[in-house]
């Protein structure tokens, strides 16, 4: 008998034509299915907040967002308050978090010996995996009676002219909730943008040394400019982070929807207002309110990170998957 | 044009040197920062929840309002619980997904599915749980443990298929090519040869899912909602560690507190060993290039 007779022989026997048929259509349709179900569930998403917002869309229009009054029992809502703390404390996250995260991304990429590399990312890493609530029990006890203690009169008191810095100090307040969460983007910002630094050509590095560049005038020329659509991203990312960031901003920022002057005083965030009102309500014109909270928070995270994934493909990240919460 | 002196041009040189050394210490500067939370939140974490930490605790259901003692039994298996409900749905879906993203090439689609699961994971975990709110509790009308469960699995999803497809791309295409070669059907192929020959990397995807859903709070607090009981089925609402640590934590007791941080402890433990542990054995297994 020749091999392929042989061959052919086995083969006959071992294939199983029957399983073999169905086999392939049925796996490759649970597959398309699971890929699917991620379209579904995005759009489901939209819609069904949309749907539950609806009541309350149509009540306040577009006021919603402008009008600060937000009494459950007049069932009188206003988004206000919160759409200016969240932002508010984001922004202030970012403003600590961004300097920092930089200087980490460039002292892990360029600076930092090649042994504590890995090591040293490994560290900052370690803070993304902190759960939320631990953030926010530590802030509660230890950082935010320290900084109602220390940072924040000695600012009041020398910078208190200044009506950002003005008025009481309570500890629990805006403050402390940014400062918390600057602490838990960082590594999100540091991540991503140290990737992009790491993708930027060494050939660009190597000539800026040739020409006699110091380190530094190395990294500013050869490498922060090519970096720069992913460093964008990377900021943008961590945004959108701190803006639907909930337990650790609920347990700081004070929980009372007003807009003060001072960074020192109690404010309130979509994702708190969320987390505080949600359980309790049963139905009704309150719950579409914070539906629509939700919604308004849901497509502002959609487009920043749209707007992120775009700008970092530019510069081919791969840290995205690990830096997206 | 004036010539420049070379005293002139050694100053200038060496300000530029100035420069980049400062610049230097202040990059390594951050990076000492960014240590110095981590280091307190971990030292808090353990030298304040260590003192409560104890059999009773890790047994025990929580005493009622106003007595001490007690502890977080109910809420550590229920966090278990609602776990393994999210990995139950999240892990076929994710691993499939990924399948598609790496196994089938249909450009268009993968690009939109890869986009959104991209976006999906930079969903506000909150959001995640008024959207299964709407789906799931107001049609059950009551919470659920099954609620909760799910909320948590469509927060690991798009974790699970991205990783799934990164591994599977490490794959190299001759181990296919002679799998279908022998005439092994395409499914077959995949299950038994390429899913099994990346199996250590997707394992260390969903171990690093499972950390961050454990620790996740947000999602739960109106899907799960939270209870005084041992978990009493998949349409009850069920007790977890991150909700119990929450409430404890705002509320007046100072027993309470130190059980919040007792409770921290645990779940400190329980996301560190999974993610730090996935790491190291991910590092072990496959070299990434990079």
């Amino acid at each position: 008998m020749s091999l392929v007779a042989q061959l052919r022989g086995k083969l006959a026997v071992k294939a199983k034509p029957a399983r073999g048929k169905l086999g392939d259509p049925v796996f490759s349709g649970l597959v398309f299915l699971a890929a699917f179900s991620i379209i579904i569930l995005m759009a489901l998403m939209v819609y069904k907040l949309a749907q539950v917002a609806m009541p309350s869309i149509r009540e306040f229009g577009l006021g919603f967002i402008s009008s600060s009054e937000w009494d459950p029992v007049k069932e009188v809502f206003g988004a206000e308050p919160f759409i200016y703390g969240t932002i508010v404390s984001s922004l202030l996250a970012l403003i600590m978090a961004v300097p920092l995260s930089l200087g980490i991304a460039i002292f892990l990429s360029q600076f930092a010996p090649r042994w504590l590399q890995s090591p040293l990312g490994f560290v900052v890493e370690l803070l993304a995996a902190i759960p939320s609530v631990v953030y926010g029990l530590w802030g509660i006890f230890v950082l935010a009676p320290f900084l109602g203690r220390t940072v924040e009169p000695f600012l009041s008191d020398h910078l208190g002219f200044i009506p950002i810095f003005a008025g009481p100090v309570y500890g629990v307040g805006l403050f402390a909730a940014s400062v918390v969460l600057a602490i838990m983007i960082l590594p999100t910002i540091s991540a991503i943008s140290r990737e992009s630094m790491r993708n930027a050509p060494r050939e660009q590095k190597e000539a800026a040394q040739a020409l006699g560049a110091t380190p530094w005038e190395t990294v500013r020329i050869a490498v922060l400019p090519l970096a720069r659509p992913g460093i964008i991203g990377a900021v943008i990312l961590g945004l959108g982070r701190a803006l639907g960031e909930t337990m650790a901003v609920t347990m700081l920022i004070g929980n009372r929807p007003e807009i003060s002057a001072s960074i020192f005083a109690p404010a309130y965030s979509i994702a708190s207002v969320i987390a505080n009102e949600f359980a309790e309500v049963t139905a009704g014109l309150h719950m579409a309110a914070l539906v629509e909270l939700a919604l308004i928070l849901l497509v502002i995270t959609l487009l920043l990170n749209l707007l992120a994934r775009l700008l970092v493909q530019k510069t081919g990240s791969r840290a995205l998957r690990k830096g997206g919460r | 044009m004036k010539m420049k002196t070379l005293a002139q041009d050694n100053l200038h040189h060496r300000r530029r040197q100035a420069v980049s050394r400062l610049a230097y210490l202040l990059c390594a500067l951050s990076a000492v920062i960014a240590m110095v939370p981590l280091i307190l939140i971990l030292a808090y974490v353990v030298f304040k929840g260590i003192g409560a930490l104890n059999i009773d605790f890790l047994t025990r259901l929580p005493a009622p309002v106003g007595e001490t003692g007690g502890g977080m039994g109910n809420a550590i298996i229920g966090s278990l619980m609602l776990i393994g409900i999210a990995a139950a749905f999240g892990l076929p879906l994710g691993v499939l997904a990924g399948v598609f993203l790496a196994e089938y090439r249909s450009p268009r689609l993968s690009w939109v599915v890869r986009l959104l699961s991209d976006i999906l994971s930079g969903v506000p975990s909150i959001i995640v749980g008024v959207f299964v709110y709407t789906v799931l509790v107001l049609t059950m009308k009551r919470f659920s443990a099954l609620a909760g469960g799910v909320a948590l699995a469509v927060l690991m999803l798009p974790t699970v298929a991205r990783t799934t497809e990164e591994m599977l791309r490490m794959v190299p295409d001759a181990l296919r090519e002679a799998s279908l070669a022998l005439g092994i059907p395409r499914w077959r192929t995949i299950v038994s040869i390429v899913i099994k020959t990346a199996g250590g990397g997707i394992l260390t995807g969903i171990m690093l899912a499972l950390a961050r859903i454990a620790g996740e709070t947000a999602p739960l607090l109106f899907t799960a909602l939270s209870s005084r009981t041992w978990p009493r089925g998949l349409d009850q609402p069920v007790a977890s560690l991150p909700v119990q640590i929450y409430t404890y934590a705002i509320s007046p007791y100072k027993d309470w507190h130190q059980q919040a941080w007792a409770g921290s402890l645990v779940l400190v433990l329980m996301v560190l060993i999974l993610s730090v542990g996935s790491k190291l054995y991910f590092g072990r297994k496959i070299k990434p290039a990079r």
